[in-house]
């Protein structure tokens, strides 16, 4: 059998993407995203993006198609986000996946997001060795996963109990009167500031946490601790040393999230580690990551950083693999599960 | 010889089917909160009732609204995308004119009249007709109170406290069957309504106790 021709559709949040791939190949992924409109409020706006949404549709369709200088007839089967998600933009893509395949005749395959920003580094590396272990971090999800095979088993080991490692940049850098998204900003800042100026807090990681938050994150108290610290500096009329804050902020969230990761591989016996979500991109992240898993002797796979964020693509290649493993296609009636469970990967 | 397939989900869901300006199929899933679930299978349904396949479909025509904006987003991307999938085209009509259009197709339309909407949070949307069918006044979101004193239809008819007396429901395969003398408002929603959204102006302090400086530089 040929891999599967496979059309996915991403609505989750604020980016529009629809990618095509055949298995394992990458022949198209268009974005179009909305975080322009969504600047002025410091985050995203579900009405405001659930508009962009449809409105950048079929553009966004048209674009894909022509990238992968396919016929829509030609595809074996349409992937699309299920969940987890805001409510009123996923509808917009299944709808429109829905749609394709009643139109096309095809099987849907309405499948977890997470599960794709683990699936998307298929695209660049091939087969996943499994079991594996996952780190997601990105501005809606920061969680651990023991992916033991990406179409049907995969366990949540640990999550953030509080705030995702992206919302904890965002509202830094509103701290910080920086720019939305933070993570960029911040990341750029951090690498002229001093990762050891302040002396943050690492959230779960004190000793009595063990038993319960091993594999836990909590960047609640870092974000308060780092919007504490500026506004007592603020207060004592000193300048607040910006590339410090950042580097040091940033130092925090990389240490405790890689920490927890390498930990993870060892309790979990497994020697691969993915690393996927949008703050995947995250400079201080990525280089901390390669010197822990090289010194613990864990092979760290990362996909390349445009794969990184939210795109169609990304569940292309889950759906691909859902259709190679022979999984039964997702109802037509299925609704958007905002709530998704990562330990369903197809509705 | 066309085949136009009609979708409406400003209210519920429904979907109908016309050939040659008459009704070959019309349905209805009366769930206001179902309509991501509901469309495409109804839409599977009308056309196998009908004994058609979608591929035969000659044209696309959908409600835009005014209505809840999810469920109004739901029918509008299945109608785009599935115009797009079979290579026909698609026009958005206003919802309350297939409403009004309906009702001057029967012949008992009153001279002047209304047809309402639920906005929810108090409010109607609504738009005045003439016999004919034709648009003269609309459409508005106000509060149910400002909708004139003349005959009503709609499903939001009797949150003005009157009741009505033309359709109080959209029948989608009558308006595939009118799609040709419906007039095109484009494919953005009709939503009257800004979004939602509060600006963050000010900084909120995180200061809660006197207990601060605890991190200072080292
Ligand atoms: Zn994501």
């Amino acid at each position: 059998m040929t891999a599967p021709l496979i059309l996915g559709i991403e609505s989750s949040c604020d980016e529009t993407g629809v990618g095509i791939v055949r298995g394992h190949e990458l022949l198209a992924n268009e974005v179009a995203s909305s975080v322009d409109q969504h600047v002025r409020f410091g985050g995203v706006v579900p009405e405001v993006a659930s508009r962009a949404h449809l409105q950048a549709l079929i553009p966004t369709l048209r674009r894909a198609t022509a990238a992968a200088d396919i016929d829509l007839s030609e595809v074996d089967g349409i992937a699309v986000t299920a969940g987890p998600g805001l409510a009123g933009a996923l509808v917009v893509g299944l709808a429109a996946a829905k749609a394709l395949a009643v139109a096309l005749n095809k099987p849907l395959y309405g499948v977890n997001h997470l599960i794709g920003h683990v699936a998307v580094d298929l695209l660049d590396h091939g087969p996943l060795p499994q079991p594996c272990a996952a780190l997601l971090v990105s501005g809606g999800h920061t969680s651990l996963l023991h992916v033991r095979d990406i179409t049907g088993d995969i366990v949540e080991i640990g999550a953030t109990i509080d705030d995702a490692a992206g919302e904890a940049y965002d509202k830094v850098a509103r701290v910080l009167d920086l720019s939305y998204p933070g993570g960029p900003v911040i990341d750029k800042l951090a690498a002229e500031g001093n990762p050891k100026a302040i002396a943050f807090p690492r959230g779960l990681t004190a000793q009595k946490d063990q038993a319960k938050h091993r594999f836990n994150y909590s960047f609640s108290g870092l974000k308060t601790a780092t919007a504490r610290w500026v506004e007592t500096e603020r207060l004592a009329g000193r300048e607040i040393p910006l590339a410090d804050v950042a580097a040091s902020f940033q130092e925090a969230v990389a240490d405790v999230l890689t920490a927890k990761a390498v930990d993870a591989c060892e309790y979990l016996g497994v020697d691969t580690l993915l690393l996927g979500g949008g703050v995947a991109a995250n400079s201080r992240l990525r280089g901390l990551l390669e010197e822990r898993t090289a010194e613990a002797g864990v092979t760290l796979r990362r996909p390349r950083p445009a794969l990184c964020t939210d795109n169609g693509a990304m569940i292309a290649v889950l759906g691909a693999e859902v259709v190679t493993a022979g999984r039964r296609p997702s109802s037509l009636e299925i609704g958007a599960d905002s709530g998704m469970p990562i330990s369903t990967v197809l509705a | 010889m066309s085949l136009i397939l009609g979708i409406d989900t400003a209210t519920d869901v429904r979907a109908g089917l016309a050939r040659d300006g008459r009704v070959v199929a019309s349905g209805a899933v009366e769930d206001r909160r179902a309509h991501a679930e509901q469309l495409l299978p109804l839409v599977q349904r009308v056309a196998a009732e009908a004994g058609v396949s979608l591929s035969e479909l000659t044209g696309v025509v959908v409600g835009v609204g005014p209505g809840p904006f999810t469920g109004l987003r739901v029918g509008v991307a299945a109608a785009e995308v599935l115009a797009e999938a079979l290579g026909v085209p698609v026009r958005g009509v206003c919802s309350l004119d297939a409403i009004a259009q309906a009702w001057a197709d029967e012949g008992t339309a009153p001279t002047d009249f209304v047809v309402v909407a639920d906005a929810r949070r108090k409010e109607v949307y609504w738009a005045r007709y003439r016999a004919d069918g034709a648009r003269i006044d609309g459409p508005f979101v106000t509060s149910p109170d400002a909708v004139p004193d003349v005959a009503l239809a709609g499903p939001g008819a009797s949150l003005t406290g009157r009741e009505g007396v033309g359709p109080a429901v959209l029948d989608a395969g009558l308006m595939a069957a009118a799609s040709d003398r419906l007039g095109e408002v484009g494919l953005e929603p009709l939503y009257l309504r800004r979004p939602d959204a509060e600006v963050p102006t000010t900084r909120k302090s995180t200061i809660t106790t006197a207990r601060i400086g605890m991190m200072g530089p080292r």
